[in-house]
Parts: C-alpha cells; sequence; structure tokens
C-alpha cells in the first residue's frame, strides 16, 4: 500500500535558507510543503491546508516557538512540531523520518 | 556509575557518492538508525573521504556547531561570512552556525585525496551570531598525553564552541596510559579511536571503534599499539537547547 505524500510545513527567519528548505521538502511522490519566514504566512498556509509535521528552523525564538506551538495545536493536534537543526542539511531526512515514526512527538 | 556502549567502526552507517566516502556513526542522510541518533549533544561524527578536486557546495547550515578535523590532505573553505580559508592535516576549523551560514568545502588538492572527521554538536543557545575559526594542534604536545583544543572557555590555547563541550586528542606509543576526568558531572564522553587500538575503560577498541560513556567520573585510557591516536568528546547528555 503507497503511503500519502507528508505535508510539511517550514517556519524559519533567514530568507535564504528557507528557500533551499522549500527544495529540500518537495519531493515528488514523497512528501510536499512550504516554507515561510512569518508567522502569518505560516498561519495562512495552515489555513489552506493540513501539515502532518511543522518544522521550526532558524531564527524562531523560545516566545515565537510556544505561540507558533500553541496556535497549531488548537488548529490540529495531531500536527507534529519539531525543530529542525543544521539548516536544509543531512539531518532533515533523519528528522522528518523520526518525528513520524514517534506518536505524538 | 558509568555505563558503556561500544561503536565498532563496522556497525557505522556508509555511503559511497564516488566523490564522497562516507562512514557516519550516528544516523545522517540516508543513514537512519534509530538507536543511533545522537550521543547527548553530539548529533554527528562522519568520517569523511572526498576525492580529489571534489566537495560539498555552498550550501546552509544554521543552529549547529560544526567542527572539521582533517587527517589527510586539506580542504578550501568559503563562506557567506567572508572567509576563505584552507585546513590541513593538523588543523582544527570550527563553524558556530547559529542565525545561519553558507559554505562549501571542497578538496583544495586536485590530485589526491582529502579525509576528515566532520562533527556537528547541538549548541547551548539557538540563533547566536555565526562565527568561523581556525587553530593549529600543536602536536608535540599531543605525544603521549590528551591535549584538550576545544572547550567552552576557549581555554588551553585551543578554541570554543557555543556548548559545555571539549574536545581534546592524544597520540600514544604502546603501552603508555592516561585517564581522563570529566568536566561536568552528567556529562558523556564519547573516545573515537582515529589510528591504532586502546583499552578504554577495559572496552578494546581499534582503529574508527568508539565506546560511548555515560556517567563516567574518570575514564581510563591504555594504547595498545604504537602511534594510537585517540578523540575524546566531552558533551551534555540533554540533547539539544530546548
Amino acid at each position: 500500500m503507497s503511503r500519502q505524500p507528508i505535508k510539511i510545513l517550514a517556519i524559519g527567519r533567514n530568507a535564504e535558507i528557507m528557500e533551499v528548505m522549500q527544495r529540500l521538502i518537495n519531493v515528488p511522490d514523497k512528501r510536499s510543503g512550504v516554507a515561510v519566514t512569518t508567522d502569518e504566512e505560516a498561519e495562512a498556509a495552515w489555513q489552506k491546508e493540513t501539515f502532518d509535521l511543522v518544522m521550526l528552523c532558524a531564527g524562531i525564538d523560545e516566545e515565537a516557538e510556544k505561540n507558533l506551538r500553541n496556535k497549531i495545536a488548537q488548529i490540529n493536534p495531531m500536527t507534529k512540531v519539531i525543530r529542525h537543526y543544521g539548516g536544509g542539511s543531512g539531518l532533515l531526512e533523519n528528522e522528518i523520518e523520526a518525528a513520524l515514526a514517534v506518536p505524538g512527538a | 556509575m558509568a555505563t558503556y556502549i561500544e561503536h565498532k567502526a563496522n556497525t557505522r552507517g556508509h555511503a559511497d557518492h564516488g566523490w564522497l566516502n562516507s562512514y557516519q556513526s550516528f544516523s545522517f542522510a540516508g543513514y537512519y538508525n534509530p538507536e543511533r541518533i545522537n550521543f547527548g549533544a553530539l548529533r554527528v561524527l562522519n568520517d569523511d573521504v572526498v576525492a580529489g578536486g571534489k566537495g560539498f557546495g555552498l550550501h546552509p547550515h544554521d543552529n549547529m556547531e560544526i567542527i572539521s578535523i582533517p587527517l589527510k590532505g586539506a580542504l578550501e573553505h568559503k563562506d557567506n561570512m567572508g572567509n576563505t580559508r584552507v585546513i590541513s592535516q593538523g588543523e582544527v576549523q570550527v563553524m558556530s552556525t547559529g542565525t545561519g551560514v553558507f559554505h562549501s568545502e571542497y578538496n583544495h588538492n586536485a590530485d589526491q585525496e582529502a579525509q576528515f572527521l566532520q562533527i556537528w554538536v547541538f549548541p547551548k543557545q539557538l540563533n547566536i551570531a555565526p562565527r568561523y575559526d581556525q587553530i593549529i594542534l600543536d602536536r608535540t604536545r599531543m605525544q603521549n598525553t590528551l591535549l584538550p583544543f576545544i572547550s567552552p572557555e576557549s581555554a588551553d590555547g585551543g578554541t570554543y564552541i557555543q556548548q559545555d563541550a571539549w574536545f581534546s586528542s592524544g597520540i600514544f606509543d604502546n603501552g603508555k596510559t592516561t585517564s581522563y576526568d570529566v568536566h561536568s558531572t552528567g556529562n558523556g564522553v564519547y573516545a573515537f579511536v582515529i589510528s591504532g587500538s586502546f583499552t578504554v575503560d577495559g572496552h578494546l577498541l581499534d582503529a574508527r571503534d568508539a565506546l560511548a560513556i555515560e556517567n563516567p567520573a574518570t575514564v581510563n585510557i591504555v594504547a595498545t599499539s604504537d602511534k594510537a591516536e585517540l578523540l575524546i568528546i566531552e558533551v551534555p547528555m540533554k540533547p539539544s537547547s530546548n
């Protein structure tokens, strides 16, 4: 049975890195997603579609992280929220796999 | 009481991309082992061989402390902080990537391989200003003793990273002994054999084997071959800053 492509929302403040993230989180037949740099863009994105995973990237401070986690939990408690480290690096695949393997990560 | 997990060299992840032959102590890229994600704040230890003239093109990183230790040959580093440097065997490069860095690392030589350890440590604090540093290891001070070269306070003539972590290395003659006292109670020690062989707290380790030690106080080390080189990485066991 084939698995539905994973939907990912990546939120970070470094525009150049988020451009790279936009490319890396879109892998045909495997996953699709959108990378944004503001909380407003993030909100607009999750109004339009449901995400399996939200990745918080560089520049998201503690306060913003808390707010985003609260909002996402209200919209869809099933959406997993993780920190992404490394800026679209070799950790990305691992982080996605680990997050989706662990219930409630 | 200390607990031990042996990471034998032949249990590491492996990826051969032609231009890059990489052995991975922890899950990385296409290698995913839920039992080998990290050791505390130590997240990546890749043992990379880069073909002559080849390398890693411009790519970003953020919120990670990246330490590169060339073992053979040289790498040419360029980044968007304005650094263009060559790093050779006997030197150590550190990058605090914080809010974001773009960099490239190419084999500086077209006609010979470059071999280096690429080590990533979770930072103590997120979103700090990026920083680059490069130091020369005084290998004469590494003979039969562990020379600290990375510490939180930039002590001992080395450099620092944004984590309560210590890196030390030494080159030993057969039969020589030493010990390593942890700096902070609760920290873990990752002992990685670069070359030769050692017993570390009684565990026999050959080249590229490692021993992950939780809750050590003092680690006892015996070289069991000549020109045996050991890398000791002490890290907090809380993996990351959140």
